[in-house]
């Protein structure tokens, strides 16, 4: 053996270690060193709808903050509270009706029909999803991956809410800036506010729950009423993304609670990094104009995808956000051994 | 009566969906979301075979019987290997593996209602007072035949007892000298090829249609986790409670619950006994 033997050992910046927590910041660079990716992401995403050519593509950023929402829910039950949910679509499915049935039914107007439909749809999804709370891991993804499945054929089989056709005639947002920038404040409002829960009290629980829920019951608290909250927060959000979505398309039935709801999220988290929040985010403004590119050849774009998807899953499993922070904060050099 | 003998027909149609999920699952402990894609590809191997290449029936059958069980294989040696043992990446990465053949195939051309397969023998008989085609009489004969071979293959040849071994206690079936790997490989072409048989023997009854990858998908979950998850007599004993429940939907309440009845016997299931009605798990694994 007269390989060299060495590795690559990985050290934080002293700028990180400065900026990370105790915040003694000490110049401008320092300041932008922290403040910079921030602002990029914040201004990139208002500019947005201004930088895309003509009606579509505005359409299309509508669409990839609902995805960017779902993929945050799942990042945030999945990375931090340890449940891994398959099921986007049925939040999407149950925030979408709501909203279309109160709009329909009430006249309720969309600004003031969606909220309502996300709280009122997180209620009902934490209910219903509240007996399979004990459960584990693969349990869990598979009980909640079936979730909107059986939502669908039960709504199509009792033929309620419109059956297979749908309910129709919905009223769209006042005007399409509106609808725009409704769908992206909200993504940053959810994305900065999950990175901040995450790290409040209640975030420490959450994580204390996904890395070792034993000692958590031994601390006197209860597991069930915490998950029951993350998946509140959770649903809630993914309500919300429905409920925005039956508004933008102006119909709502039982394509809600397709599987691209359910898988496009987790491949977008996968793509951008799991357990970062931004990552998934970014995943979706990778995946869905891709997606959105290659419309023209059918499902083939699922297949692409799907690809995109076990590559990342099989081979690099890490993300884009994660490596990119990586590479941010830390820098790295070859040692001996 | 004809409620009867639809229903075991039904169930042993359920059981033969099931079996290869349940066999793969219970020796590597993959959850093998690919299934429902693997049942169609056969499908669509030996309708390719039969029609385009116009081969001989049985020969066709048995050439797509050995390239899904290779698929399957090729399936695990460079993809499933490399997340084996993170259950959620296994379930990821085998479904989106699923979907893009299942999304591929639909691509291709291979959808509506022209694709069939023939059965194999035309014809019916009569049981009592009820007419029953010759073909699903095979599918019930086939279909006990192979849960028997299942049986003496697990219980008296090398292999069959090493991969018992594996499903057992994986650590202590290592220690002994057996290829955790190479027994997985061969769960996996196996299991692949049980979803085939059960695409050839399935097929004939219907058309050759991309969503019934979802539907054999969902059936065969259904069956393994009502049956206990890796416990093979429990996914046959539950392939006839949901066998007999869904044709007694059909009968009483309506053909468009069947499948809910497949859907609601999983989350119940998961909901009041994770483990299924017959397996036998460790509590704590998948329940707080």
């Amino acid at each position: 053996m007269n390989m060299e033997q060495r590795r690559k050992e990985r050290l934080d910046r002293g700028i990180k270690v400065r900026t990370d927590g105790i915040y003694a910041v000490m110049s401008m660079r320092e300041l932008a060193y922290l403040i910079v990716p921030r602002f990029v992401l914040i201004a990139g995403m208002l500019v947005l709808p201004f930088a895309m050519p003509g009606m579509y593509w505005q359409r299309v950023i509508s669409i990839v903050c609902i995805y960017a929402i779902l993929a945050l829910c799942f990042d945030f039950l999945a990375h931090f509270v340890g449940l891994v949910s398959l099921g986007g679509a049925f939040f999407i499915g149950v925030g979408g009706y709501i909203t279309a049935i109160l709009n329909t039914s009430f006249g309720m107007p969309p600004l003031l029909g969606v909220p309502i439909a996300a709280v009122a749809g997180g209620l009902i999804c934490t209910f219903l999803l509240l007996p399979c709370l004990p459960l584990r891991g693969v349990y869990f993804a598979i009980v909640t991956l079936m979730y909107p499945l059986a939502m669908g054929r039960v709504i199509e089989a009792l033929d309620i809410f419109g059956g297979t056709d749908g309910i129709m005639g919905l009223e769209s947002f006042p005007n399409r800036w509106v609808e725009q920038y409704l769908v992206i404040v909200t993504v940053l409002v959810f994305l900065f506010g999950l990175r901040r829960l995450v790290n409040q009290d209640m975030g420490l629980v959450f994580r204390a729950v996904k890395d070792n829920d034993q000692a958590v019951k031994a601390s006197g608290m209860s597991i069930t009423f915490y998950k029951a909250i993350a998946v509140f927060i959770a649903s809630a959000m993914g309500c919300f993304g429905g409920a925005c979505l039956v508004h933008i398309y102006m119909w709502s039935g039982i394509s809600l609670f397709a599987l691209d709801f359910s898988i496009l999220p987790i491949a977008a988290t996968v793509i951008g990094g799991a357990g970062t929040l931004v990552g998934p985010v970014l995943g979706c403004f990778i995946l869905v104009p891709i997606s959105e590119l290659l419309r023209a050849f059918g499902t083939l774009r699922i297949v692409f995808y799907s690809l995109i998807l076990v590559g990342f899953v099989v081979f690099k499993s890490e993300g884009i956000m994660v490596y990119g922070q990586r590479k941010y904060h830390q820098f790295e050099r070859w040692v001996k051994v | 009566m004809d409620i009867l003998i639809y229903g075991i027909i039904n169930s042993i149609a359920l059981a033969l969906m099931a079996l290869g999920f349940a066999l793969v699952y219970g020796i590597s402990r993959i959850a093998n979301f690919a299934h429902g894609a693997l049942y169609v590809i056969n499908g669509f191997i030996v309708w390719t075979l039969l029609r385009g290449a116009g081969l001989n029936y049985f020969l066709s059958i048995i050439a797509a019987l050995i390239a899904t069980g290779v698929l399957g294989a090729l399936m695990y040696q460079f993809i499933l290997i490399r997340v084996r043992g993170m259950a959620i990446s296994e379930i990821i990465a085998s479904y989106a593996i699923g979907l893009a053949i299942l999304e591929g195939l639909r691509w291709w051309g291979f959808k509506g209602m022209s694709n069939t397969l023939p059965v194999f023998w035309e014809g019916s008989i009569m049981i009592g007072e009820v007419p029953v085609d010759l073909h699903r009489v095979l599918v019930v004969v086939i279909g006990v035949a192979v849960v028997g071979f299942l049986w003496i293959f697990t219980h008296f040849t090398r292999i069959g007892l090493a991969l018992r071994g594996m499903a057992q206690d994986e650590r202590a079936a290592l220690m002994l000298g057996i290829d955790s790997d190479v027994m997985a490989l061969v769960a996996m072409a196996l299991g692949a090829m049980l979803a085939g048989l059960a695409a050839v023997l399935l097929m004939p009854l219907g058309n050759i249609v991309v969503e019934k990858g979802y539907n054999v998908l969902i059936q065969a979950i259904a069956v393994c986790i009502v049956g206990g998850l890796g416990s093979w007599m429990g996914a046959v004993l539950a392939s006839f409670l949901i066998g007999f429940a869904q044709i007694l939907t059909t009968v009483y309440i309506g053909s468009h619950f069947q499948m809910v009845v497949a859907l609601l016997a999983i989350i119940l299931t998961l909901i009041l006994r994770p483990s299924g009605l017959f397996g036998r798990q460790k509590e704590l694994e998948e329940r707080v």
